[in-house]
């Protein structure tokens, strides 16, 4: 293989578009990361192996959860540059629950209200500055909320 | 979908509600049946041309899902269009005043 100027271009290019891809704000549903069965392979899939947990992550659930259908999160941060904010609960059957997409005039600050099966870790994710951090929290529910 | 907006200066703070089942396609009916999968996916917002808001979410979100965001830079008589659209194609669009 001949490396002329031309092709190292090209590999550049290209391999820029790569690093590009995870942290990019498209508008697209992950499929690959919302249809992973657990959070290892659902955090690879969206990019954020290795997250490290950080204390500029604030995510507020219940302890106790009487009802699982719907658990209360909130979920902040005062990391810089944050280009999403995702939350898991790890023993769901589809951890993934939700990505926040930063925009500017958007404040890093979200509440919704998910879903447990079970007692699980509630997880966030944030990716910033081309990084990924965590935070998580124990929910105990008494009543599953993913069965019919 | 129902929004309620308040405007503080110029920080606004919004919560969504929106009307959906969000069957997981896990669920079975009374019959046995499984209830095939239709949840919502993506929620964005826009004002004018400019989007501020999206999230993508998955059945772990309770049925009628409800969101609460907050907005800067923004000023009295701003609006702001939501946009859902769910696994079957299924879309509803809304505009909220501040």
């Amino acid at each position: 293989m001949s490396l002329t100027r031309r092709g190292m271009l090209k590999r550049i290019i290209a391999g820029s578009a790569v690093v590009m891809v995870p942290f990019g704000a498209f508008a697209e549903w992950m499929e690959s990361a919302f249809k992973a069965d657990s959070y290892s392979a659902a955090l690879a899939a969206m990019g954020a192996e290795g997250a490290v947990p950080s204390d500029k992550i604030s995510l507020v659930a219940p302890e106790i959860a009487e009802n699982g259908a719907v658990v209360p999160v909130q979920v902040s941060s005062t990391l810089d540059d944050i280009e999403s904010i995702s939350l898991f609960v790890e023993k769901n059957p589809n951890p993934m629950t939700a990505e926040f997409k930063m925009f500017p005039g958007l404040e890093p600050d979200f509440k919704v209200r998910v879903r447990m099966g079970e007692t699980s870790k509630v997880i966030a994710v944030v990716k910033a500055g081309g990084k990924a951090y965590t935070a998580e929290s124990e929910v105990k529910v008494t009543i599953g909320g993913c069965g019919g | 979908m129902r929004i309620k907006a308040k405007l503080k200066g110029d920080k606004a703070n919004i919560k969504v509600l929106i009307k959906h089942d969000m069957e997981s396609g896990r669920r079975k009916d009374e019959a046995g049946n499984v209830v095939p999968a239709k949840f919502v996916q993506t929620i964005t917002a826009h004002v004018g041309e400019t989007q501020v808001f999206e999230a993508n979410i998955g059945p772990g979100v309770s049925k009628n899902p409800f969101l609460e965001l907050n907005l800067t830079s923004r000023a009295a008589g701003d609006a702001v269009v939501f946009k859902w659209v769910d696994s079957t194609g299924d879309t509803l669009e809304e505009t909220v005043t501040l």
